[in-house]
């Protein structure tokens, strides 16, 4: 049987076997579906990647109103692109924990209120020019000037000084944060030449490609990068290619026009799987799908209003037909597994009873609206109307009003009372509860105010002793759990698909799509 | 009066869709947003259609879905006919400036792009079914409009026309009773048409967030909703696409048929 | 015939005059469209600071009649301005985009209209015998289904199943060789066809029957004169002037009206630009397209006009 393996390894590694193929034939074999996944993996990577090749990769998201200006990068083509020809001071790396980029190192002071960078030395931008520490103070100041635009400006503002030393730069925080570098990893904020001020869409960083042509909403073509310092980008070019229709998208793969997509629709993800010649992927990760009650507008100013509404719902039925099973269930707070400090609290379930209990206990006997779009999470309106089904058992009336897609952003979210959202999620639990929870935060979109909550979220920030940090997100958790305007159903995967022509996909630990972007870096065209 | 075969079907599945959709609480088995079953069934003598993309019964959705598509469909086109007929015909027989006011203003108005002057309308206005029923009308009458126009300015110069002019007519015989039994076959089919554009309009307008709200259903909403499947074999929007399809030749079957007895109503060789 | 030129410079001029007055509309309209541009641009992901900078530079704050003429001078120089979003030159971009959209148009347009045409003639020839019956069912068919679902079908079952042509037009260029180009679009044409096909065609029918009961055509008989050879010499340009206008709305909706074709075979046309610019509120962008779009329409019907007086003798020639 080793024969039998080894022999299928090599056909794997030299990719004449398909992913599929060998997981079929080391069951075959008698091996269990793990180990013959983790064999597989070693037998690519031992094969080793293979250099040179265009690879094509077709992605959702894009616009013909997209910029390259990093600051402005909203979606996932507008962040594929980013990886391809920039880098963050640091980045995330697979297993969650965070790798030096354009800096080489980094450390921070006892109390995490000063943190230190030190700049690599050698590296170049594509435009030839050394990279110093004054380029990277000058983009954290166009990042976080009085007039800027910048997606990464709430990232900025506990930042009170940045300062150039030699080839160090120095952070100096407002209040002590042990997780900034997982705020320096964020994609807005790429090393550009003299922070990009001159010419923020011109596309010149550290990265490991080089942008030739850039059409936006259509495709963006990019060269190896020869001077690139890292080992980094495989293919000789890559191309993405913008189609926004699932449909197509699938199709386009299907036959084989591109070689890597993002967002498989899930209702049809196991059906593609099934197609020759494709792999699926799915990543589990932060990202999940909420309605979300504003705490303070009647009648959500209600806990028990609040409480009845996440009794009400089926959370399986959504994962179930609304994921077709590629997420897992939530809980009311909109941390799961993937966070480093996770608690796992008691699985609210579906119970009409209870919900009815909570509503009648309101006082409140109205109906309740809730708005949703096509676009506030794919199939937003098909969950609104299960929700409505599941409340309907409990004897609460709700009522769907389907907004446009168009202005849903400006004119329902955050605005109205009670309506369909996404998150992406962030890397730490910091981060996504100082995004929408602290009682300060833009966009607290359930307009949640607790002060114990706020609290807590300050002091964990400059708490260094691990298991009290964790305590203390556990709490916030509850907290939310039991008394916020979030009611989360599900966490979605991202589900992604490549043809065969391509190998080296990894799982990662830090669940974000396409390996958070850098699958067209790290795959290669199979010869 | 013998009605032909073809005829004969056109009307009674048009009979058949309108009667659904007017009794269509009495005749579904279940309620159009009651979840039944798991996603995409396949037929069976619970779900006769099989279930949709989130298990609600198709059967029961197409029958309430009509119900809105047809209704909507039916109460613009005639709409739209109406006003961009008997306008079109007034301006051929006023003509002169009254003509080149009315066509010029018609081109201004289709030359604005649909999507465009869709935002900014119902930006103004409450999005109900009446509003929607007028915008789609009124948008839909300027195409009509211009067909007339051209149809009638062709027989406007007809010895009869004249003839009936130099009788002393009024321009309202002359609409009615010169033009109008003329014009009507090119009319007649052209409405045909109109009917499913609308039946198709109704079902884009979900883009603008417009239209059936959740969990109601139009035909062309069922297709949108089920439309991933089709390419795996799963038929689910092949049904509405289907009703939609019979629906629009029955219609044009009773209107070809129409357009028959017109044209020998005209009194040539028959 | 003075009376001819003297007619079309009217018309001419009326349509310049036409678009001018569609230019204030265009104007006025996008400036009363609700929603923030700001909002629209940084998306979900904007905080109040980026708002409240990008608001204050985009510099909506010239009284709207002054900003209407600086727009129309520019227009006229052929300087549309550059769009708020991705600081790109309007000009530019709508070239790029115009001509691809021509280019499917065009060929659409090839196809779809001789065949319309040919379809409703044959379907008069053979009237209410199977080839009229089968010509009207399968038009009617391809009409009704929505042209997304066919579009899906027709990649599937062409694109992917059988691979006769590509699936997408992930591969068109501008720059290819004719081609490529022509492969990359054949599905796009042809469910373009299929959704303009029925209703040309059915015009054509009806107008062709329509005078098919007049003297003239009982005179031709009586000459002896082959059915197809009298349909095509003496009904059909009498009823130019309903077909031609149906043709050419036809081919507006080709230029304008193909958003959902161009999002399904991922084609880079005018009408996802529009769109896209749309729903970021990007107004001089959905200026520019309006303009443009209002031109194909106006431009469309004046021919229609011009096609209907010039096929009728009597309006040729008034009394």
């Amino acid at each position: 049987m080793k024969d039998q393996l080894d022999y299928l390894k090599w056909r794997v590694g030299a990719g004449r076997l398909s992913r599929r193929e060998f997981l079929g034939r080391a069951s075959a074999l008698g091996l269990s579906a793990f180990a013959a996944n983790t064999m597989l993996a070693d037998a690519v990577r031992a094969a080793g990647a293979q250099k040179g090749g265009t690879m094509i990769v077709g992605l959702q998201g894009g616009s013909s109103s997209d910029s390259l200006d990093p600051a402005l990068a909203t979606n996932q083509v507008a962040l594929s692109a980013i990886r391809l020809w920039g880098e963050s001071l640091v980045e995330l790396a697979p297993d969650g924990s965070v790798e030096g980029k354009v800096a080489e190192s980094f450390e921070s002071s006892p109390d995490a209120k000063v943190w230190t960078f030190k700049i690599r030395s050698g590296i170049q931008f594509s435009n030839g020019k050394d990279v110093t520490a004054e380029d990277v103070v000058e983009t954290m100041d166009r990042h976080s000037g009085e007039d800027t635009k910048s997606g990464a400006l709430g990232i900025m503002r506990g930042i009170s000084s940045v300062k150039a030393e030699g080839d160090t730069v120095i952070f100096e925080l407002e209040t002590p944060n042990a997780d900034l570098p997982y705020l320096l990893a964020d994609y807005h904020l790429i090393i550009q030449p003299g922070g990009g001020k001159d010419d923020p869409a011109a596309a010149i960083g550290t990265g490991p490609y080089i942008i030739k042509s850039a059409e936006m909403g259509v495709r963006i073509v990019a060269e190896k990068n020869p001077n690139y310092w890292g080992d980094l980008g495989n293919a000789e070019t890559i191309e993405i290619v913008v189609i926004n229709d699932n449909t197509a998208r699938v199709a386009a793969l299907q036959s084989g026009q591109v070689h890597m997509i993002d967002r498989v629709p899930p209702r049809t993800a196991g059906l593609v799987a099934r197609a020759p010649g494709v792999n699926v992927y799915s990543t589990k990760g932060p990202g999940h799908y909420v309605f979300i009650a504003h705490c303070n507008t009647a009648p959500f100013d209600n806990n028990d209003v609040r409480l009845a509404l996440k009794y009400g719902i089926n959370r399986q039925e959504m994962v179930d037909k609304i994921l077709f099973g590629y997420g897992s269930i939530g809980n009311d707070t909109p941390i799961n597994a993937s966070y480093p400090y996770f608690t796992e609290i008691e699985q609210r379930e579906y119970d009409p009873d209870k919900a009815k209990f909570h509503f009648d206990k309101s006082g409140y006997d109205g109906s309740i609206l809730l708005r949703t779009s096509d676009n506030s999470f794919p199939g937003a309106p098909d969950a609104a109307a299960l929700y409505q089904q599941s409340l309907a058992a409990a004897g609460i009336n709700m009522e769907i009003k389907r907004e446009p897609n168009d202005g849903y952003w400006s004119e329902v979210w955050n605005v109205q009372p009670f309506c369909t959202s996404y998150w992406g999620g962030r890397p730490t639990q910091d981060q996504m509860y100082t995004t929408a929870y602290l009682s300060s935060a833009d966009w607290n979109d359930t307009k949640f105010k607790n002060e114990q909550f706020d609290q807590l979220l300050i002091a964990a920030r400059g708490e260094l002793d691990d298991a009290k940090r964790k305590q203390m997100y556990a709490d916030m958790g509850n907290i939310l759990h039991n008394e916020g305007g979030l009611i989360c159903p599900m966490f979605n995967d991202f589900i992604d698909a490549t043809t065969d022509k391509i190998a080296g996909w990894e799982e990662g630990v830090a669940g974000y799509a396409l390996m958070n972007s850098y699958a067209p870096l790290k795959m290669w065209v199979v010869a | 009066m013998r009605i032909p075969l073809a005829a004969l079907i056109g009307l009674i599945l048009t009979a058949i869709y309108f009667l659904a959709a007017i009794f269509a609480p009495l005749i579904a088995p279940y309620g159009v947003a009651e979840v039944v079953g798991q996603v995409w069934e396949p037929s069976s003598a619970d779900y006769l259609l099989g279930t949709d993309n989130i298990g609600r019964d198709l059967l029961s959705r197409m029958i309430y879905g009509g119900r809105t598509t047809i209704f909507i469909a039916t109460a613009a086109t005639i709409l739209s006919f109406t006003t961009g007929a008997i306008l079109g015909f007034l301006a051929t027989v006023l003509g002169g400036w009254w003509d080149q006011l009315m066509s010029r203003f018609v081109d201004l108005l289709m030359s604005i792009p649909t999507l465009i002057f869709a935002l900014v309308v119902l930006s103004v206005m409450p999005v109900t079914v009446p509003v929607l029923i007028l915008v789609m009308g009124f948008l839909d009458s300027t195409r009509v409009y211009r067909l007339a126009r051209a149809v009638a300015v062709d027989i406007n110069v007809m010895d009869y026309v004249e003839a009936a002019r130099l009788r002393g007519e009024g321009n309202r015989w002359v609409i009615f009773r010169e033009i109008l039994p003329n014009a009507l076959s090119p009319l007649v089919a052209e409405m045909g048409m109109r009917f499913i554009f609308m039946v198709l309009f109704v079902s884009t307008l979900s883009f603008l967030g417009l239209g059936v709200q959740p969990p109601g259903a139009d035909w062309g909403g069922i297709v949108k909703e089920n439309a991933d499947g089709i390419v795996y074999g799963i038929g689910a929007a092949l049904y509405p696409a289907v009703a939609i399809a019979t629906l629009a030749i029955s219609v044009n079957l009773v209107a070809d048929w129409v357009l028959n007895r017109t044209t020998s109503l005209k009194g040539g060789r028959g | 015939m003075p009376t001819l030129v003297k007619l079309l410079a009217q018309r001419i001029a009326l349509g310049l005059l036409l678009l001018f007055l569609v230019s204030i509309l265009i104007f006025a309209g996008t400036n009363i469209l609700p929603g923030d541009v700001a909002q629209s641009i940084l998306g979900q992901s904007a905080t109040p600071e980026a708002l409240a900078n990008l608001r204050k530079e985009l510099g909506l704050n010239d009284p709207v009649v002054t900003r209407y003429f600086s727009w129309l001078g520019g227009a006229l120089h052929g300087d549309l301005g550059t769009a708020l979003t991705s600081r790109l030159d309007i000009a530019t971009e709508i070239g790029r985009r115009l001509g691809n959209t021509l280019f499917l148009a065009f060929w659409a347009a090839v196809i779809a209209v001789p065949l319309a045409i040919f379809l409703g003639l044959l379907a008069v020839r053979y009237r209410d015998r199977w080839p009229d019956k089968v010509i009207s069912a399968f038009t009617l068919a391809s009409i009704s289904v929505p042209e997304f679902l066919i579009g899906y079908l027709l990649m599937f079952f062409i694109g992917v199943k059988l691979r006769w042509f590509p699936s997408t037009a992930i591969s068109y260029r501008p720059d290819a060789d004719l081609f490529t180009r022509l492969e990359s679009i054949a599905l796009p044409v042809a469910v373009l066809t299929f959704v303009v096909l029925a209703h040309m065609m059915r015009m054509t029918r009806a107008a062709i029957l329509n005078v098919m009961q007049s003297a003239y055509i009982e005179t031709a008989e009586l000459k002896g004169l082959r059915m197809f050879t009298i349909i095509w010499r003496h009904a059909f340009p009498n009823s130019i002037a309903p077909i031609v206008n149906v043709v050419m709305l036809n081919l507006a909706y080709l230029v304008v009206g193909v958003v959902v074709i161009e999002v399904v075979f991922v084609y880079p046309g005018m009408g996802q630009y529009l769109v896209d610019h749309v729903s970021k509120r990007d107004v001089p962008v959905v200026q520019a397209c309006g303009l443009i779009f209002a031109a194909v329409y106006i431009g469309m019907n004046l021919i229609a006009d011009v096609v209907s007086i010039l096929a009728n003798p009597r309006l040729r020639h008034p009394k």
